[in-house]
């Protein structure tokens, strides 16, 4: 297997705050990759960085994708790749379509910015990745402007806009979170054929770990701007070593109540406090000690497995 | 959508007829009248006075005129003016052209420029080209037409020589290139406070969706700026700006008639002050009629342009 992707050091900063501070993880080809977090952990961010999309933000590090950074590239040579051979998803499909363009100019678009292809061949082709992505009535369905077609189904317009020119790597950032269950598991579903026929890595962005389940080969757990523990999907789910991952997984009852409400109250704050005193996790942490206020590296532990914690379970 | 015009075109109708009440009235209610000129002439006397108030119907009571107006406007019969006797639907008619002319291109100029320079102001935000361009058109709009007209007049006709201050043309040399040295002028000046309201406008619809997912997918796609500014941004913009277009209308009715009056401009701007003066009842009728339909037919037209650009609009129900 080759490298695909390889970031180092990310970080963002928005003014003085860190979204991201120092993620690094590496992606073969053809691998999935689930990178889950609670909100605001930032999950998007990374991506979005990836991605070149951010405006306002300071970027650090480096992500060599297929030998380029894609830090470093220009904006011109950044368009060239995105849509073509990096492509992203979106968590609202029905925001993210163009409410007053058809779905089928929507995707043609894509064709006939990245193969120059002309009207024709682009409605042809898009055609094709309909009838892919499982949208029935394709001819049809062309025509349609998103606000004539179900969630799921959007969704699945967005994914045939992301493929359409077989891209290397696809960013889904939570893209089943405003879906029903049965449609997610659909979406989710499809997703996982493509990459496998396609041979195309993906990084699956969630909140939940249920979703990367059966999805992903490894999973990349983000708190506040770090990654905290990477491992293969089997042996995070059978052995967390984090007492967050442990947390996210419901297995410690204690972390459930008061859960939600703390995160609503910190975030901001939680970072700035964090970076004096070492582990960020440690004010919410059963295990934590005297030792957690150095900040923890993240660690190999073997076979594939790495945590950044002093007190692994 | 037939439904939807037919029933639009009966509110219109209905909305004329309010104009036309009020317009009519006030036209009445006014102090003097056609006629108060010659009372003050000693060589008229008051029987003179009384007989051409009767030729002209003015002694009858104001609800009988108008009964009599309405009746005459619709079967085509619009009277004659007061003032020289001709029919008033080809004074008034022959009018229309310059007025369109003058509405039209400034318009269309102010159309194009109020939304370039929206979109600039909007990818450039919080920069010093939107605090210069919001400067300007704050400038712009605070400022009366009629005194940027003066000044236009003073600066490029009086002092530089430049262009003509006033008139459609030149008597005798109707060229193509002495029109349109007569146009710019009045044009630039009608269309500086479009403009500006334009370009602000623009720019706040456009800062909005600037920052909607749609746009964020379109950029993820990799297309060109003016792909996703234009193709993605601007076309979401049509929408309030078609709206804006329609209800700005009057604006622009009121502004030409401004601008007609400082630069001579032989429209129906003009013909409308000067029948103003004379109390010519009959032509300012006319005029106003066709103003209040051209307003109402353009909102009309505004509506539909909506619904054919968001498809999510239906016009089905009034
Ligand atoms: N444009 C921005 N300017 C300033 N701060 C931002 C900006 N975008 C994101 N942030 C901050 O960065 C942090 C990470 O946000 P991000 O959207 O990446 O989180 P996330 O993990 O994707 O969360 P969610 O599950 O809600 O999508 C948040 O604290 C957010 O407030
Ligand atoms: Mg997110």
């Amino acid at each position: 297997m080759t490298t695909l992707l390889d970031v180092r050091d990310l970080t963002v900063r928005f003014g003085q705050t860190r979204a991201v501070d120092g993620i690094s993880f590496t992606l073969d080809e053809g691998e999935t990759l689930g990178l889950v977090g609670e909100s605001g952990c930032g999950k998007s961010t990374a991506a979005l960085a990836l991605m070149g999309l951010l405006e306002a933000a300071r970027l650090d590090g480096s992500a060599s994708f297929g030998g380029r950074d894609l830090l470093a590239l220009d904006e011109a040579r950044m368009r060239s790749i995105r849509g073509a051979e990096l492509a992203m998803i979106f968590q609202d499909p029905a925001t993210a379509l163009h409410p007053l363009i058809r779905v089928g100019d929507q995707v043609a678009e894509v064709l006939r910015t990245h193969l120059g292809s002309n009207r024709r061949e682009a409605t042809a082709r898009a055609l094709d990745l309909f009838r892919k992505v499982g949208i029935a009535a394709p001819e049809v369905r062309l025509r349609a402007y998103p606000h004539e077609m179900s969630g799921g189904m959007c969704q699945r317009v967005m994914i045939a806009a992301a493929i359409a020119c077989s891209p290397r790597l696809l960013l889904a950032d939570e893209p089943t979170t405003a879906l029903d269950v049965t449609v997610q598991a659909q979406i989710l579903g499809l997703l996982r054929d493509l990459s496998r026929e396609f041979g195309m890595a993906m990084i699956l962005i969630t909140h939940d770990l249920g979703v990367v389940a059966g999805m992903t080969d490894r999973v990349a757990v983000m708190y506040a701007g770090r990654i905290v523990e990477a491992a293969p999907t089997g042996a995070l789910f059978a052995a967390p070593a984090h007492p967050y991952t442990v947390g996210l997984l419901g297995s410690v009852p204690r972390l459930d109540a008061g859960w939600d409400d703390d995160l609503a109250t910190i975030p901001g704050s939680v970072q700035t406090a964090a970076d004096a005193s070492g582990c960020r996790f440690a004010p919410r942490c059963a295990r934590a000690s005297n030792a957690c206020r150095t900040e923890p590296a993240l660690i190999p532990t073997g076979e594939g497995r790495a945590v950044a914690c002093w007190h692994p379970a | 959508m037939r439904r939807y015009v037919a029933a639009r075109l009966g509110q219109a109708a209905v909305l004329l007829l309010g104009v036309s009440v009020i317009g009519f009235a006030l036209m009445h209610l006014a102090p003097g009248g056609p006629l108060a000129l010659y009372t003050l002439n000693p060589t008229v006397t008051a029987q003179d006075i009384e007989r051409v108030k009767h030729l002209f119907g003015l002694d009858q009571p104001v609800y009988v005129q108008y009964v009599k107006w309405v009746y005459g406007f619709l079967s085509g019969h619009w009277g004659y003016s007061f003032f020289g006797g001709r029919s008033v639907a080809p004074i008034v008619l022959e009018r229309i052209p310059a007025t369109l002319e003058l509405m039209g291109s400034s318009l269309l100029l102010a159309l194009a420029m109020g939304v370039a320079i929206g979109i600039w102001a909007a990818v450039r935000r919080n920069t010093l080209v939107d605090y210069g361009t919001a400067t300007v058109a704050m400038l712009a709009l605070s400022l009366p037409t009629f005194w940027f007209g003066l000044l236009a007049i003073y600066v490029f006709a009086q002092v530089l020589g430049w262009l003509p201050a006033g008139g459609i043309e030149t008597t005798g040399n109707g060229s193509l290139i002495d029109r349109l040295t007569h146009l710019l002028l009045p044009m630039l000046v009608l269309a500086l406070v479009l403009t500006a309201q334009w370009s602000r406008y623009t720019r706040s619809a456009m800062i909005d969706i600037l920052t909607q997912d749609y746009i964020r997918t379109a950029r993820a796609k990799g297309l060109g700026p003016v792909r996703v500014l234009v193709g993605h941004g601007l076309r979401a913009a049509l929408v309030p700006l078609v709206t804006l277009a329609g209800l700005q209308l009057p604006l622009l009715v009121g502004g030409a008639l401004v601008t007609e009056t400082v630069f001579s401009w032989p429209g129906m701007g003009l013909l409308f002050i000067s029948a103003l003066d004379n109390r010519d009842y009959p032509v300012l009728m006319a005029i106003l009629m066709v103003g209040a339909l051209f307003v109402v037919l353009g909102n009309l037209a505004a509506d539909i342009a909506v619904a054919l650009i968001d498809p999510r609009i239906r016009l089905s129900h009034v």
